[in-house]
């Protein structure tokens, strides 16, 4: 089942419908609710390597449903330490629950100063009131 | 959006369900409602309904109705008997298709064709300027609806007997008038309900109150993907000739029609490429226009619902036209693994 729509108060968003909680040096990163829902259930996460770098707001992977592939933006710059192997094996667990076992990579910050310029939970609502 | 969409009589319809709508072939259409996958296999499963209200309808008729379409189009019409339907191919001269379409025989020297939307326009005009006196070509499609009822319940669920796959009758579906044609394009059991526009609404909701899950475009195509039926402007067009598609069954090569000598030799001289099937080896998805390793291309892919995996139709050669041949798939700079397969990709366990 998709989940309801929500955006959490305590992530940070990025423009391109994509969200990352920081813990200290580190952040876990995934897409939104909005992103999951204009793409329909997703049956491929094309993920990078662990070890790999990502860079901010450049793509680092894709997602697919049936009928669509979107690319991965990444809200933050750092090095990947984790892929989520749930969603590489049930990709249709980032529309069941996109802020929880539907995260997509765990990565360790090049610039924690980025986070900076992340959107808070109100201005990333702001900008969907727009589209 | 530039062009203004046409809509069919169930527009409001989708939109109250919720539908996703898009540009389909000059349309606005229903992708998908609850979603490609459950549509998908509530058709494999039960039943499914698709507003297909945008496909085209041409009459032929008259005495020499029969002439024209035995000569125009590319399976041999004397088979059919009224009552009988049958899929052909509209070919151009060089053997190339114009659209493929079923073919009704309504009556003794009349004939209805129920065309793809996107061709319409040039299926009708081809048709037009090949009358001969004695038959009259005439496009009704704003008259008509058509939903397509498919999967392994619909015809109980209709409370329709069963019959013999392309055949048809006149019938009522609770009190609404329709000619129920025993034929579809997901592989299942089925049938496509053709009845005038201003019932459409009502034959819509009677079909839903029969318990026919609404389906969208989206899964229209992942189904007929599945069974390899091609669709044209992906696996065939104007350009592609109908031996190299795997059609030659619907091609009467001991008759004389359009393009017909280019169709004997590419058959004698065996084509230098084959529209194939293939499944992926390696977690990907195909997708159309994708080369393929070796001169080929992708012309149709996408994600089988019912495998859990890429699958896809292409072109490749001869070569590599085999069932078991691997594939490599050009997929966005990453090459991935697949394996030609005997078509249907997708068959019921039985």
């Amino acid at each position: 089942m998709a989940a309801a729509e929500s955006y959490p108060d305590d992530l940070k968003y990025h423009e391109e419908h994509d969200w990352a909680r920081v813990e200290g040096d580190e952040a876990v990163v995934g897409i939104t609710w909005f992103a999951a829902d204009a793409l329909g259930e997703l049956v491929h996460f094309e993920a990078p390597e662990v070890g790999a770098t990502v860079t901010k707001d450049q793509s680092y992977g894709e997602v697919e449903s049936v009928k669509a592939v979107s690319d991965l933006i990444a809200p933050l710059s750092g090095e990947v330490l984790e892929v989520n192997a749930q969603v590489v094996d049930a990709p249709e667990t980032v529309n069941e629950d996109p802020y929880g076992n539907g995260w997509l990579l765990r990565i360790r910050l090049a610039d924690s100063g980025e986070v900076d310029a992340l959107l808070d939970v109100g201005a990333y609502r702001d900008l969907l009131a727009q589209q | 959006m530039a062009a203004t969409l046409l809509h069919t009589p169930l527009y409001e319809r989708h939109v109250e369900l919720g539908a996703r709508m898009v540009p389909f072939a000059g349309w606005e259409m229903p992708v998908q409602y609850e979603g490609v996958i459950p549509e998908h296999r509530a058709v494999r499963a039960d039943a499914g309904v698709f507003d297909v209200s945008h496909m085209g309808e041409l009459e032929v008729e008259g005495p020499h109705a029969r002439d024209l379409l035995q000569h125009a189009l590319s399976n041999d019409v004397d088979k059919l008997e009224p009552g009988q339907a049958q899929y052909t191919l509209l070919t151009n001269e060089r053997g190339g298709i114009i659209d493929d379409l079923i073919v009704y025989r309504v009556g003794d020297c009349s004939y209805l064709l129920v065309v793809n939307a996107s061709n319409r326009a040039a299926a009708y005009a081809w048709l037009k300027e090949r009358e001969i006196p004695g038959s009259d070509v005439r496009d009704v499609s704003d008259d008509c609806a058509l939903l397509a009822v498919q999967g392994p319940k619909a015809i109980e669920r209709l409370g329709l007997p069963p019959a013999t796959a392309f055949t048809f009758a006149e019938s009522s579906i609770d009190g609404v008038e329709v000619m129920v044609n025993r034929t579809g394009y997901t592989g299942e059991d089925g049938c496509e309900l053709l009845c005038m526009s201003e019932d459409a609404v009502r034959l819509w909701d009677a079909v839903l109150e029969r318990g026919a899950v609404p389906c969208g475009l989206g899964a229209r195509d992942t189904l007929r993907l599945e069974v390899c039926y091609p669709l044209h402007g992906n696996d065939i067009g104007p350009d592609t000739d109908a031996i190299s598609a795997g059609l030659g069954w619907a091609c009467a090569l001991d008759k004389e029609f359009e393009g017909v000598e280019v169709l004997r030799r590419v058959k004698a001289d065996v084509p230098e490429r084959r529209l194939v099937a293939f499944v992926m080896e390696d977690k990907a998805i195909p997708r159309q226009g994708m080369p393929i390793e070796g001169g080929g291309e992708v012309t149709s892919g996408s994600h089988s619902p019912m495998l859990e995996i890429g699958i896809g139709l292409g072109y490749v050669p001869v070569a590599q036209a085999q069932p078991e041949t691997e594939l490599t798939i050009d997929v966005r700079g990453r090459p991935r693994r697949a394996r030609v397969v005997k078509k249907p990709i997708y068959k019921r366990e039985d």
